[in-house]
């Protein structure tokens, strides 16, 4: 076996050891465990395992590739993901900690007096964590299919299976404190390999700073002012300050992103994790913090990977690489189909450019990108076998946080909260099981047809969670006298708009072929892109639901009342079950 | 209880406070100021694309901690603390 794979097999099933120790160490034995892992995680600790529950294989694998490529247009991502930090810190966290129940549709339910409120949340939260979890298993299938060397579909099957073992058996407690340590793996692989890279470019280690600096070969030029030129020359759009689809496109994308990072369940119940109000404002500082250490790393690697990879191909202007001498990571990812070349004028040099007609390079998968840069960076191979493991760690965890979100929203709100009420609590967890089993299938067909990159997936999954769980969580705690009906029929015209608008340009559970206006840039309304349509969504549903809160009248005085409490934090109880 | 009510508009026209600087950090200077902004160089930055891609980040932290210190006195003051 040659070194490089010997060292992936270590750190990679080296790490799925650990996690595997760390969950059976930590397995769930009651409902409380099960869902909020009995309520007395520390807010370090919690900020931790929120960042790895965030950072999924979007954030890991993709989000860099995609910022390599998009350039300023990138920015969405970097400030979306972060910026629902700050709206989760003030306006839900710490109210919905107070009231402290186990489920976002449990919650919806006490605030809305209603069962239909609480079947509709359910049925929201599924569509957003399901869409959500699609981009998971394609980053599964990805870092798979690369370092087991087998295609893209065994790779992903590869990847249900050790996701089933691990998301079942956890648990809330079990998933928290294994999420913990795959933070740590996955931090490490994301700078580790940045800081070599940044240091090579630049001479500067910390890539925060690297990629303000000039590059290091002598030159004085800055960094992104050569970048801008090299890709420039070549017909693609400047880096710093190429826009994605406008204006105002760039903010509906961001604003859809921000509020559906508040809104998306799994990361609003891990701050029922904590034991009060105040650990719940500071969980989210804390991740934020975790966060942060990524997200401000990641354009950095963005914009080196670009530099890399373009002088790679053409290391002076006009001088491209011969097809024959290219290098190993090169012939590595054609493997797996997601780089591809075409010897359009048979020179056997390869040329990339953005004339689509010239350019040779017909396949370059952007989600490839942070998976290769090591490679393409000559880095020594156990930084390659580290980054693999980072990236399944970090796919790894956001899918149980998901899978955990889904799970209880079925066994907890739907099962025993309205069709069987009396089901023992035993036989509440064995169904919680049984449900991941089957949202870890669907997930798995829908990994096979994904809509698209993964993070464009992702995005969508925010609008949903935008339009419909934010808003009304929102308003539950910040208008006392929000009914219920008004409530409902806000999150189906929101949820309903925003999927109406997806689905009509992708394809009805993105299957491809079911788009029925076809994906056509200029039917986009006022050209916005369907993944930034969430924040339209949410829009109208604040709008639904004040305007018929008018009609109904407002909610009853014992609700209001039991909102005057949420609004006051002291003795706060453990979260507990009705 | 007027004690309640005092307690919540304190915490609103914090959270008020915090959200315009979210909103001019990010929205603001990141995104709508951002052609402007870019003619001021930050080292090799322009200043735009770094608030875009960088202190939008470093602002969101400062925000959320600020507004986590300002309530914990908000708490001991009206004694409502865990």
């Amino acid at each position: 076996m040659e070194e490089l794979q010997l060292y992936t097999y270590i750190a990679v099933f080296g790490t799925f050891a650990l996690y595997f120790g760390i969950a059976w160490w930590a397995r769930a034995g009651s409902t409380s465990d099960f869902y909020v892992a009995g309520g007395g995680i520390t807010p370090l600790q919690n900020g931790m395992a929120i960042g790895a529950d965030w950072m999924s294989a979007a954030s890991f694998i993709s989000m860099a590739g995609l910022i390599a490529f998009l350039g300023y247009g990138g920015s969405v991502f970097l400030m979306g993901w972060t910026g629902g930090y700050v709206l989760l810190a003030m306006l839900l966290a710490p109210y919905m900690r107070k009231h402290g129940k186990f489920t976002v549709p449990e919650f919806i339910f006490d605030r809305y007096y209603s069962k239909t409120a609480r079947i509709v949340a359910v049925v929201c939260l599924i569509i957003a964590s399901l869409t959500y979890i699609i981009g998971q298993m394609k980053g599964v299938g990805v870092a798979f299919s690369r370092f087991l060397e087998i295609d893209y579909d065994n790779g992903l099957y590869f990847g249900m299976a050790v996701v089933w073992f691990y998301a079942v058996l956890g648990g809330m407690k079990g998933i928290t404190y294994t999420q913990i340590a795959q933070y740590v793996v996955m931090i490490f692989a994301y700078t580790i390999p940045a800081v070599f890279i940044s240091l090579q470019l630049t001479g500067n280690p910390i890539p925060q700073l690297g990629l303000g600096s000039t590059l290091a070969d002598g030159s004085g030029v800055y960094l992104l002012d050569k970048l801008d030129m090299v890709v420039t020359e070549l017909g693609f759009k400047e880096y710093t300050t190429a826009n994605l689809g406008g204006t105002l496109n760039m903010f509906a994308y961001t604003m859809s992103l921000m509020i559906g990072t508040a809104g998306l369940p799994h990361v609003i119940m891990r701050f029922f994790t904590v034991p009060s109000v105040q650990a719940a404002r500071q969980s989210a500082g804390y991740a934020l913090v975790f966060i942060g250490l990524l997200y401000t790393v990641a354009p950095a690697v963005g914009a080196m990977a670009r530099l890399n990879l373009m002088n790679t191909i053409e290391p002076a202007a006009g001088q491209n690489l011969e097809y024959a001498e290219r290098p190993q990571w090169f012939k590595d990812w054609e493997k797996t189909g997601l780089l591809k070349f075409e010897d359009k004028n048979g020179d056997g040099k390869i040329q990339y450019t953005a004339d689509k007609v010239t350019n040779e390079m017909v396949k370059v998968d952007r989600d490839i990108m942070v998976l290769a840069n090591p490679a393409i960076a000559n880095l020594p191979n156990w930084v390659i076998a580290l980054v693999a493991a980072g990236g399944l760690a970090a796919a790894l965890s956001t899918a149980a946080g998901l899978l955990l979100a889904i799970s209880s929203s079925i066994s907890h709100d739907l099962m025993k909260g309205v069709l069987t009420p009396d089901m023992s609590e035993k036989n509440e967890l064995f169904a919680g099981r049984v449900v991941m089993t089957i949202a870890i299938f669907v997930s798995g067909y829908l990994g096979l047809n994904p809509p698209g990159f993964a993070a464009g997936t992702v995005a969508l999954a925010f609008g949903l969670a935008a339009s419909s769980i934010f808003p009304a969580l929102m308003m539950g705690i910040f208008s006392k006298k929000m009914s219920g009906t008004a409530a409902v029929w806000g999150m189906v015209s929101g949820i309903g708009i925003t999927m109406l608008y997806v689905f009509q340009h992708k394809g009805i559970m993105f299957i491809p072929g079911t788009s029925f206006l076809g994906g056509m840039e200029p039917n986009w309304f006022m050209g916005i892109s369907p993944n930034a349509f969430g924040a339209v969504g949410a829009l109208v549903n604040f709008a639904v639901a004040f305007a018929l809160v008018k009609v109904t009248g407002p909610a009853p005085a014992h609700i209001q009342d039991m909102v005057d409490n949420m609004r006051l934090p002291g003795k706060t109880s453990a979260a507990h079950d009705h | 209880m007027e004690n309640k009510e005092t307690y919540w508009s304190e915490n609103l026209r914090l959270i008020f406070i915090c959200l315009a600087i979210w909103f001019a950090v990010s929205f603001g200077l990141g995104l709508l100021l951002v052609e402007p902004l870019n003619a001021i160089r930050l080292g090799g930055y322009k200043l735009g694309f770094w608030f875009a891609q960088q202190g939008s980040i470093y602002s969101f932290l400062g925000l959320i901690f600020w507004y986590g210190a300002k309530m914990n006195k908000l708490d001991k003051k009206y004694d409502v603390e865990d």
